[in-house]
């Protein structure tokens, strides 16, 4: 496999031919902030959060569906970058009920950090308090789509990792949501295996586990790796 | 069928209608049915069985006639003549030709609103009866697919598009020529062809008359299309909510496969070609060609992140030419009069004719077709004439929702790709939208918005979550309680879309309010500041005296 030479916020960074920016500003130490991107799923470039500046190019490309190219100059953390993250993360917290001091997941959510990082102090759009119905029937998980921020990973996971599909989305845009076959409740879908992965990759407390504590409810993703080197590699790594 | 037989319905067809003293051609697309043309069609018809004339006159439907707020129109082909707001008890005097009850209901082909029109796409519209085949066939249909499958090669099809200077008819005016290269570049040996019908902008039915009243120029365009990439398969993409639209796509996919002109062996040659319609279900977003193919496929109907772009990866994977109905449309025309002769219609950097929904503030409203070049001002003064008596015209949508306004102080802008394009808006599809001095510029940029928001399918947060705060600042406005920090937010929430939107719906939808801010500011200023609506159109309630 060849090896291309490019450049990411001044340094010069190399990579394998067919690597995504994402990838390989990651191995070289430079984080993206991301939010519907997760290692070991495919991407649907949907949250924008990555988008980075190429030289040359006059769009905005998501980082981590572009590939990287021989002489490429990327820039992942202009000003207009920062502020085009900030409005997202804004936007996100005022379109449904992001209240972190009842959320099952504070202080291990990823739109929680990604806030804070982003340095996102005041909303300034108008909030929309949803009315989402929440789904509590399964007898180990539950789902409030009042936090979910559409990243289709609990999709995503469930079709390609677990080979189930039991979630996909319905509705279209602000009324878009995902839904368990064909919008039946969780504890009666058939298709559901009950591996939890989809609560496991879910970045805000929108699928969370039933028995646990604010203190407990932490995700673990470490299968994705275990699973995809497996598929991939066909070699059994230890976890 | 063959090139013999070809010619002999043709000549049969001919024969056929100089037997006749008269066609009675009801218009009977959407606009005049739903105005009562069934009904006038039921009594011509019917006057002429009572009259025992029905071996001599032929009453029958035809495509779109143009001025559809005069409908219904019936023209006689015998006479030349279209008669409007034709009614059921009219049907005897029309057939005497009996003008004098037609008193400012006569337009004859040199009427202003005809004169200075030019049909290309519309040529048949009014002179052949959509569902019938041979009639299609007798005005030279299916002759550029018989040229092509017997005399010419696909490079030198390719050659004649590129020469025309052909430019997309969506909206977006990419070379056709240069994107049928690319499909027919790729070697891959399975390839499709797409027709994108699926028009969803408010008050653009272009497509949809072209569909309705001449399907068969489409199926041809698409074959020719086909022969020249090296397709096999094409697919027609078409609204749920043009049932007749659909009707006669199916009526004319049947007729088409049924004569040989697509199907196994394309008029007896060893070129193979089959058509099938999809029908979406209602987004308007599966006009984007990802979200399109992603329709055709089965699968939710969201954009995809381009590239790959369809000529390399397409529908199932392969390399597929999507084009707009209106572009099909021009292509049996290129092939007739060839590349170099249609490139010296309209204006040199956009060759050709452009179809036009005029609508909104303006006299006569309804399709028109005109060479590309022409200016604002001959469409909407000469050929729709002009805004309603006592108003002022204000400005022009075009574009749709993905567009811009043209103001009066550009009336006389040659209508093209390049000089809509360098005043901020874009010549679209061809919806048409005239506002006089009735309407408020901050209100219809709160329309489209509201468009965009329900058509936003959510796949990407600027899109879902972007378009609902502009509607929100928008709604606020337009009630009067708009804020000095709302001008901020609404360039950055406009910025934010422009350049991190996944696909073209969230991209372009701020284009309305940057146009409008570009061009009216004084009018959200009046909002915000003094919290008064100009075209009087809001309703801005007074500011409420605090009690001492």
């Amino acid at each position: 496999m060849s090896v291309r030479t490019l450049e990411i916020d001044g340094r010069t960074v190399t990579a394998l031919e067919g690597q995504t920016i994402f990838a390989a500003a990651w191995d070289s130490g430079i984080q993206i902030p991301r939010l519907c991107h997760l290692g070991g799923l495919t991407d649907p470039g949907a949250c924008r959060i990555c988008s980075v500046e190429i030289e040359g190019q006059k769009k905005l490309q998501p980082s981590c569906l572009t590939k990287v190219a021989e002489d490429m100059v990327v820039r992942t953390n202009t000003d207009a970058l920062k502020s085009h993250r900030k409005l997202i993360v804004e936007l996100l917290l005022a379109e449904r009920n992001h209240v972190c001091s009842v959320c099952v997941l504070d202080g291990a959510c990823e739109l929680q950090d990604l806030a804070s990082a982003l340095g996102v102090d005041h909303v300034r759009f108008k909030p929309q308090y949803p009315k989402f119905e929440v789904d509590i029937s399964h007898a180990r998980f539950g789902l409030d789509p009042n936090r979910c921020i559409l990243c289709t990973r609990c999709v995503r996971v469930c079709d390609e990792i677990e080979g189930a599909h039991t979630w996909d989305v319905a509705g279209r845009g602000r009324n878009s949501r995902v839904i368990l076959d064909l919008d039946e409740s969780w504890g009666e879908s058939e298709s559901c295996t009950g591996c939890g992965k989809c609560v496991q990759v879910c970045p805000t407390g929108a699928l969370f586990l039933k028995d646990k504590t604010v203190a407990e409810m932490r995700k673990d993703r470490s299968f994705l790796r275990y699973i995809v080197t497996a598929r991939e590699k066909k070699l059994w790594i230890s976890k | 069928m063959n090139a013999e037989s070809l010619n002999r319905v043709r000549t049969a067809e001919h024969d056929r209608q100089s037997g006749l003293t008269d066609r009675i051609m009801c218009c009977s697309v959407a606009g005049c049915l739903s105005a009562g043309g069934g009904a006038v069609r039921a009594a011509i018809q019917r006057e002429v069985g009572e009259q025992g004339k029905e071996a001599t006159i032929e009453v029958c439907g035809t495509g779109c006639m143009g001025l559809c707020s005069r409908g219904p129109l019936v023209r006689s082909a015998a006479a030349d003549l279209v008669y409007a707001e034709v009614k059921p008890d009219d049907a005897g005097a029309l057939l005497r030709h009996d003008h004098s009850r037609f008193e400012g209901r006569l337009l004859a082909p040199d009427h202003p609103f005809y004169i200075q029109q030019r049909r290309i796409i519309l040529a048949n519209s009014g002179r052949t009866d959509p569902e019938r085949i041979a009639d299609y066939i007798s005005q030279g249909g299916y002759q550029a697919l018989l040229r092509t499958v017997t005399e010419l090669t696909p490079d030198a099809i390719l050659a004649e598009v590129k020469m025309s200077g052909l430019r997309g008819r969506g909206g977006a005016g990419y070379p056709t020529g240069l994107k049928w290269e690319l499909v027919a570049r790729n070697p891959s040996a399975l390839k499709y062809v797409v027709c994108n019908a699926d028009e969803g902008d408010p008050g653009a039915f272009m497509n949809r008359s072209v569909l309705e009243g001449d399907p068969h120029r489409v199926l041809e365009g698409m074959a020719i299309a086909g022969f020249a990439v090296g397709a096999q398969q094409g697919y027609i993409y078409a609204r749920g909510e043009s049932p007749l639209a659909i009707a006669r796509i199916k009526t004319a996919i049947e007729q088409a496969r049924r004569e040989g002109l697509i199907g196994g062996r394309v008029l007896d040659s060893s070129f193979q070609f089959q058509i099938d319609l999809r029908i979406g279900a209602g987004a308007y977003v599966c006009g984007e060609e990802t979200a399109l193919i992603a329709s055709i496929e089965g699968k939710r109907g969201q954009p995809v992140p381009r590239p790959p772009y369809p000529p390399e990866a397409g529908l199932w994977g392969h390399p597929t030419l999507i084009n707009n109905v209106e572009t099909f449309a021009n292509i049996p025309t290129i092939i007739e009069m060839g590349g170099a002769s249609f490139a010296s219609i309209g204006a040199p950097t956009s060759p050709g004719t452009k179809v036009f929904a005029l609508a909104g503030r303006v006299e006569r409203t309804g399709l028109v077709e005109v060479p590309i070049g022409t200016s604002l001002r001959t469409i909407l003064f000469d050929i729709g004439g002009g805004v309603p008596a006592g108003h002022e015209f204000k400005a022009a949508q075009t574009g749709g929702p993905a567009g811009g306004c043209i103001p009066a102080q550009y009336l006389d802008l040659p209508m093209d790709y390049d000089s809509l394009s360098r005043i901020g808006t874009m010549m679209g599809s061809g919806g048409l939208i005239v506002m006089d001095s009735s309407s408020c510029m901050v209100d219809l940029a709160r329309f489209f918005m509201e468009f965009c928001m329900d058509e936003s399918c959510g796949k990407c947060i600027p899109c879902r979550a972007g378009t609902v705060q502009l509607h929100e600042i928008l709604c606020r406005m337009t009630r009067g309680e708009g804020r000095e920090s709302d001008f901020t937010l609404l360039a950055e929430l406009s910025g934010l879309l422009r350049e991190t939107s996944l696909c073209g719906l969230g991209l372009s939808a701020p284009n309305p309010i940057l146009s409008t801010l570009r061009h009216f500011r004084q009018e959200y200023d009046a909002h915000v500041r003094k919290r008064r609506c100009p075209a009087g159109h809001c309703q801005i309630p007074p500011l409420k005296e605090h009690a001492a």
